[in-house]
């Protein structure tokens, strides 16, 4: 039901590296998966309006009110790579090699 | 005193209040079980001092200085939080989430942090990137999942009580595996700020506890509307401590539908005891339509992907965890996210960006959001002649380590029971029922939403009634 076209598509829609081995495997899990949820595309809900939110809530809003945030160091901490006060990475113009 | 660690939560607290019982010598007990843990249930346990030496000065707080065990996908300042994946893998965050913060200043200070699934994506712990749980019953099975370290940390007796998260029954089905007790609130109710997200529609805390007191206690303490989470809101009521020994007037609706294929006897017969004991407690019993809760599991296994699938699209190698470096910042956020996630993160990615791509939207996440009112609606509608939904929590007991592993629809398919609830975000518990080849079955209770008072009435009222301590003298933690 899903071949290996569409699961590289899907795979480069979420930005996932996916080995050919793993391709393969992926096309035959989703499929017996989606298989399964096929059962709900049968049922007749058009007149059914979508959840939104379970809990019925009225707006939830906040005053407007300035905040302290983190520290620009401790924000760092966690980062594989920092350079002038800032995440570092790769270049988005470089050619893609993958 | 001897043998502290035997006393539940709520029996340490009060002994701590009585003067009885010294915090420090009850945390040094559990901290001493947890770092000898065999089960792998922990991925991290607080050194003697505890966690910011945040033990001294609880005796006279409502929790008593009982310590907490925490799924590791809670964010807590300095201390790894990993949620069970290779791709948080030295990851200490810079705050702590509102409901453990809350509980420590409760007087629950931090004990360990708790092994689980990749970001509690599993029924079975197995999909952990540190390595399987064992169930403390019987070491070759698994604990369920995806709280699983949790569930075998409280089952095992190195820790008194622990904070899971209920998704799709995550806190109640390895409760049920463990025969100890698990409570998924009512959304909304307890704060997911800090809380590492798998669906953010569907993620709500709860306790896992050794009975159903201790649940309400732990439960009064983590309630509460948080700036910082705009779907948190105020409890209605107050939480109080169950007390009800009968069941008069009440009335247990099990429904029609949702009797599931593959429901093993004696899982089944402890059902069945459990109904004939409320009956005899005065409550009455009868069927209730639920037509649209068989098609719950189709319709969580495309929503729950789908939030999945966009809230991890975080993790991409630049502001914390893992990266494998690239050239080129595509290669770098495509490697980093292959190496960093596992197999079961990876295919719920997947599953997720194709029901929410192109072409594919309205099929499968519009209609599963259609699906999803349907089945809120059912509840409506059963709750106007029952008070509660009761089904058995999960349809088997434990299962073996791997008996699963390579079939995620097998897999899938032991959330039967418990996934309609977090689509409604409706409240329920499972309770120990006894046991089924020395294993032990859980009984799931379900009610409107905010009715955690009545639940956890109803739920005390049964678990005295059940006497599970004397149907399992052995207990594990009991026996530890």
């Amino acid at each position: 039901m899903i071949d290996r076209e569409q699961v590289l598509h899907v795979a480069r829609l979420a930005r996932l590296e996916l080995t050919d081995d793993e391709v393969g495997r992926m096309a035959t899990e989703l499929s017996s998966i989606l298989g399964h949820i096929e059962t709900i595309s049968a049922l007749e809900l058009d007149d059914v309006p979508p959840t939104s939110h379970v809990v019925e809530v009225a707006n939830a809003l906040r005053e407007d009110v300035p905040q302290p945030c983190l520290p620009r160091e401790v924000a760092l901490a966690n980062a594989p790579a920092v350079q002038d006060d800032g995440f570092l990475v790769p270049s988005p113009q470089a050619t893609v090699t993958a | 005193m001897n043998d502290i660690t035997a006393l539940t939560a709520k029996q340490a607290a009060d002994a701590v209040a009585k003067g009885d019982l010294d915090p420090t010598e009850l945390f040094e007990a559990y901290r001493t079980r947890a770092a000898a843990d065999e089960l792998n249930a922990y991925t991290w346990v607080a050194d003697e001092a505890g966690a910011g030496g945040s033990v001294s000065g609880t005796a006279a707080l409502p929790l008593g200085g009982v310590p907490l065990a925490v799924k590791d996908l809670f964010c807590t300042e300095g201390v790894p939080s990993q949620a069970g994946s290779r791709i948080l893998e030295g990851y200490c965050p810079p705050y702590t989430a509102t409901v453990v913060d809350q509980l420590a200043r409760a007087g629950a200070p931090l004990l360990a942090k708790t092994n689980q699934d990749e970001f509690a994506m599993g029924s079975s712990n197995e999909n952990s990137a540190y390595g399987p749980v064992l169930n403390p019953w019987d070491h070759t099975r698994v604990p369920g999942g995806s709280s699983g370290g949790s569930a075998a940390a409280v089952a095992g007796g190195s820790a008194p009580w622990a904070l899971g998260t209920d998704t799709g029954g995550s806190i109640r089905q390895p409760a049920a595996l463990c025969g100890i007790v698990g409570l998924k609130p009512t959304y909304g109710t307890v704060s997911r700020y800090g809380m590492i997200a798998f669906a953010s529609s569907l993620d709500q805390a709860g306790p896992l506890t050794r009975d159903v007191t201790d649940a309400a206690l732990l439960y009064g303490h983590m309630t509460g509307r948080d700036p910082r989470d705009s779907t948190s809101l105020q409890h209605p009521e107050a939480i109080t401590l169950p007390t009800a020994t009968r069941l008069d007037g009440i009335t247990l609706g099990v429904p029609d539908d949702l009797t599931g294929e593959g429901v093993e006897d004696g899982v089944m017969a402890r059902f069945e005891e459990t109904l004939e004991l409320a009956v005899s407690l005065g409550a009455t019993v009868r069927r209730v339509p639920l037509p649209n809760a068989d098609y719950g599991l189709s319709a969580y296994y495309v929503i729950a992907p789908a939030e999945a699938s966009s809230n991890l699209a975080r993790f991409d190698g630049v502001r914390y965890g893992k990266r494998v470096p690239a050239d080129d910042l595509v290669s770098m956020y495509t490697r980093t996210r292959h190496d960093g996630f596992g197999p079961e993160v990876k295919r719920r990615i997947m599953l997720g960006t194709y029901a929410l791509s192109s072409g594919y939207y309205d099929a499968y996440y519009g209609k599963a959001q259609r699906v999803r009112t349907k089945i809120a609606e059912d509840f409506k509608n059963a709750f106007e002649s029952v008070d509660f939904v009761v089904t058995p929590t999960t349809p088997t007991v434990a299962f073996e380590l791997g008996a699963k592993t390579d079939d995620p629809l097998s897999m899938y398919l032991n959330d039967y029971f418990t996934v309609p609830m977090p689509l409604a975000g409706i409240p329920a518990i499972s309770i120990p029922a006894g046991l089924s080849d020395d294993l032990p079955v859980g009984f799931q209770l379900a009610g409107p939403a905010f009715s955690e008072n009545r639940i956890l009435d109803a739920a005390y009222a049964l678990e005295q009634a059940i006497g599970f301590a004397e149907q399992a003298p052995d207990r594990p933690w009991v026996a530890a």
